[in-house]
């Protein structure tokens, strides 16, 4: 049975999440600006103050491009010591907390939720997007405790953001019981693991936006702007294929559960409807994925765009295939 | 730093990943079946087909599939019956069946055995190889650290082949005095990954089978009624192409109690969604017999084959009499729902009239009257009412089957009321009505409900479970795994040439990963730290490898060949 003054007060938290989420985005993006600009201007400084050295001693061995070369030390960058307090750091670690304290309300929110309906808050759409988020920022908070990732804070609050709004102002559904065929063990394996999967392609998307943004601009020589706050692409690239690798088995998972659970409620494992097929393509692009990063030919660059397509498709599979396509799976509780 | 590109192809040098460029053309026939064949099994085949089986699954999801919804595919071609013939004629309504879509995924099981049956040979004799000789020249590796130990060498080269079997590292076998250490590990990458290609091939076989060899029935059951199972017996059935109908097994399912509920509390588009579908069976096979509970999530299991309540509806029960008040019929009649809150159609037959009557109508769980006419309000029996209207004439016209869901209405007439309008009767249950023109009464007695059965036995069902399982075991290990290989390099009396009786050994540690490996330096770092911990050795000078060791290294290694 449903208590309607939790249900009401999941609803508040996730609102005042918004909110603090909002606040953290716009810290985020202050502390990339501050940082870029700092580093561009050092790194400009750097070559002014350099130069006429390296002329004057006749050793002009590029010693500092204008591309930013002068933050490539691995770790985290700190801001140095010879420059007055780090304003640019502050602003991040401002974002981050205000991050945790989003990440403690999106889960509070989606605690209180199941327990105004005493059940796993995982029986529609809008609790799949709370559940997703909460991932997405959990992961992302211990994440930022071991290393630092204030420069990720942006990529990951964004589109946490969008969910977050999307949830709450269109798949909006009213607290309630499940429906037969959702009750069941295997929703709390399947969802869970799904949506824990989902949440680190979300990462895994993150990063390799990051990637091919800084990549581009290192190409081109121009790392300016906040651009220059972000670490090195190859370094990126690391930490993108890192994510994946991890994503990607749970997703195998997640399938193969649905499957088994397809088995017990309707009698097949597999039957190709809409969501089955999605997640079917899903798995296969993250494998060709993984393959072109191991193909020799293929670009580490080229590679990630099929990381970004695999991305797209677990959006298609969260929003048309949700809505608009009809199939067993027609979960999400939003009236049409 | 790791190098991605190089280090891969460095550790598994004689497997060429892109094996396209190894074939030659003008080569004759043979020349160019094998030239085929490495493009099929090459690494970039195998990613462009894995992208194009993708992409070619998603117009399955686009347009209804024959398979999976026969009615929305026959609404297509109503609708739009050019267009549908087209996307027909490309299979757009089979895609999983189509020919092109089978050619996709059977090239790449194809690329696929190609590809793991070499790498399955190589692997086996790398498993069973020593670790290569240690190189020239360990500065050239993407990781190495050289540092000067004050330790003895035998000491060191002792320590270092601790550290590594420690961790597991598999050594190369050097003569005594060697000065060198190679080493080895994670052999469960490879493992992982062939164990993982090879059940895909597994799960994809086992697909097969259960379609060859796989059947499946349906059936509807009322409350109370008993079925025994049989080729004749079910509703609709398809069997595997290697299937006999002879093959299906005899037994009897009794349906006692079906508990159906729907949400009454919630508002919005939760209002009447189903809450609780569960029932009671009893079954017997072999001659046992035995009560048991089955619902959503939970099918029944009988004599190999499973069966799953997949629908459910109402069937009321229903009284014909005569003029004289003799039974004509009397009967639970299935109804079928036509939407979420059960507002159901059906039909009812009366042979034994003379001339027969029928019944066509509706049955609605919770009559709503509104300007827009009678509906349903909600899915649960709250004011149940059965609205009908009667026709007479031939039920049954000769040599055409029917659906026991329609009536022939071209060979039957309305019946009319007193007042000419169409028949019309609406029952509540315990009413009894007259059928206009003094053609005898109707009664609701009461509605019980049905369940639609599935009865399905699939034997690539438990295959496929296991090879997927196969499956997530050797992704986790291919992924997760990291392959190594650690040289050591003793270099006695280094550090001090003006002094060689001093205990100044030098000391370099490099490795080769394959693929990604972050963790790499701290591997090497730590070796170092734990090797000279190991020989009490105080570590005089840390560097990394100079173009002078590399050159040293060169001359050592000339003398030990
Ligand atoms: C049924 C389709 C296939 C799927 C779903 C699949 C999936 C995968 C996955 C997920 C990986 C892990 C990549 C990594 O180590 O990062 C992988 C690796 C690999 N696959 Fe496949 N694969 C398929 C077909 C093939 C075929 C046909 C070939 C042969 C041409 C092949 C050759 C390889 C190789 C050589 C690797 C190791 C890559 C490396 O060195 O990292 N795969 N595969």
């Amino acid at each position: 049975m449903t208590n309607a003054s939790l249900a009401q007060a999941s609803d508040l938290a996730i609102w005042a999440s918004i909110v603090v989420l909002a606040l953290a985005m716009l810290a985020f993006s202050v502390h990339l600006a501050v940082t870029g600009s700092r580093r561009t201007r050092r790194a400009d400084r750097t070559t002014l103050e350099e130069v006429p050295v390296a002329a004057g001693a006749g050793a002009g061995a590029g010693v500092a491009a204008p591309t930013g070369s002068a933050v490539t030390s691995p770790g985290p960058v700190l801001a140095p010591a010879s420059d007055a307090p780090a304003p640019s750091r502050r602003w991040g670690v401002v974002g981050l907390q205000l991050t945790w304290l989003g990440t403690f309300l999106v889960v509070g929110g989606t605690v209180l939720r199941g327990m105004s309906v005493a059940r796993a808050p995982l029986g529609n759409m809008y609790e799949f997007a709370l559940f997703t988020a909460s991932f997405a920022l959990v992961v992302y908070s211990a994440w930022s405790l071991r290393k630092d990732r204030l420069w990720l804070g942006a990529f990951v609050v964004v589109p946490v953001l969008l969910i977050l709004g999307a949830a709450k102002l269109w798949w909006y559904t009213e607290a309630s019981q499940l429906m037969p065929a959702l009750d069941n063990i295997w929703l709390v394996i399947h969802v869970t693991i799904a949506t824990l999967s989902i949440a680190l392609f979300l990462l895994g998307a993150a990063v390799a936006t990051a990637y091919l943004l800084r990549d581009t601009a290192q190409r081109k020589g121009r790392v300016q702007g906040w651009l220059a706050a972000l670490p090195e692409a190859v370094k990126l690239e690391r930490i993108t294929y890192g994510v994946h690798i991890v994503a990607f088995p749970l997703w195998t998972f997640a399938v193969m559960s649905g499957a088994v659970w397809a088995e017990q409620a309707w009698g097949r494992y597999w039957g190709w409807d809409p969501k089955e097929t999605w997640s079917f393509v899903i798995w296969v692009v993250y494998a060709a994925y993984l393959h072109a990063r191991a193909t020799s030919g293929w670009t580490t660059r080229k590679a990630t765009w099929v990381a970004i397509a695999g991305f797209a498709c677990i959006v298609v599979n969260y929003t048309v295939v949700n809505l608009l396509m009809t199939g067993l799976h027609s979960y999400s509780g939003v009236a049409n | 730093m790791t190098t991605d590109q190089q280090s891969r192809e460095r550790i598994e040098a004689s497997y060429p990943k892109d094996r396209t460029t190894l074939g030659g053309p003008r080569l004759g026939p043979v020349g160019w079946a094998r030239w085929a064949w490495r493009q099929l099994t090459s690494m970039r085949t195998a990613l462009a087909l894995l992208l194009l089986l993708a992409v070619a699954a998603i117009p399955g999801s686009i347009f209804p599939q024959r398979g999976v919804d026969p009615v929305r595919v026959r609404q297509y071609f109503d609708d739009d019956p050019g267009l549908a013939r087209w996307l027909d004629r490309l299979g757009m309504f089979e895609v999983y069946s189509s020919p092109w879509f089978a050619s996709i995924y059977l090239l790449l099981m194809i690329s696929l055995v190609g590809c793991v049956l070499p790498r399955m040979r190589q692997h086996l004799r790398a498993v069973r190889a020593q670790p290569p000789r240690t190189p020239a020249r360990l500065g050239r590796l993407p990781v190495h650290r050289r540092v000067v130990l004050d330790a003895a060498p035998d000491d060191v080269v002792a320590a270092a082949r601790a550290q590594l079997a420690s961790r597991r590292f598999r050594l190369r076998e050097e003569p005594d005095g060697a000065l060198v250490v190679a080493a080895e590990k994670g052999f469960a990458k490879e493992t992982g990954n062939l164990l993982f290609h090879l059940a895909l091939l597994g799960i994809i076989v086992s697909v097969a089978v259960g379609h060859l060899f796989g059947w499946r029935g349906e059936i509807i059951i009322k409350e109370g009624e008993s079925w025994t199972s049989g080729a004749g017996t079910f509703d609709t059935l398809s069997l595997g192409p290697l299937v006999d109908e002879s093959d299906l097994p005899a037994f009897t399912v009794e349906l006692n109690d079906l508990d159906v509920q729907f949400e009454a509390q919630a508002e919005g588009a939760q209002f009447g969604q189903p809450r609780v579908f569960r029932g009671v069976a009893t079954i017997e096979d072999d001659g046992t017999e035995r009560q048991v509970d089955f619902g959503v999530n939970a099918p029944l299991s009988i004599d190999g084959t499973s069966m799953f309540l997949l629908g459910n509806g109402y069937a009321p029960v229903v009284t014909v009499r005569d003029p004289e008040g003799e039974i004509l019929f009397s009967d639970a009649v299935t109804f079928l729902p036509q939407d979420n809150t059960y507002g159901s159609d059906g039909v009812i037959k009366v042979p034994g009239a003379d001339p027969g009557l029928g019944f066509a109508g509706g049955f609605l769980p919770t009559l709503d009257i509104s300007e827009a006419g009678m509906t349903s309000s909600f899915p649960g029996l709250v004011d149940p009412a059965l609205v009908l209207t009667a026709y007479e004439g031939e039920l049954f016209p000769e040599g055409r089957s029917q659906s026991v869901f329609s009536i022939p209405t071209e060979t039957l007439d309305q019946v009319m009321q007193d007042d000419g309008q169409p028949s019309r009767m609406l029952l509540r249950p315990g009413d009894t009505l007259e059928i206009p023109g003094d053609r005898g009464t109707i009664e609701l007695e009461t509605v019980i409900r049905w369940g639609g059965m599935l009865v399905r036995h699939d034997p690539g069902r438990l295959p496929a479970l296991l090879f997927a399982g196969t499956a997530l075991v050797g992704l986790v290990l291919m992924l997760g795994v990291r392959r190594r290989r650690v040289f050591v390099r003793v270099h006695p009396g280094a550090g001090d040439p003006a002094d060689p009786g001093s205990r100044h050994t030098g000391l370099s540690v490099a490795a080769l990963p394959k693929g990604t490996d972050p963790g790499l330096d701290d591997v090497v770092d730590g070796l170092v730290d734990r090797i000279a911990e190991a020989v009490g050795g105080r570590v005089v000078q840390t560097d990394r490898a100079s173009d002078a060791d590399v050159a040293r290294d060169d001359a050592r290694d000339k003398d030990e060949v």
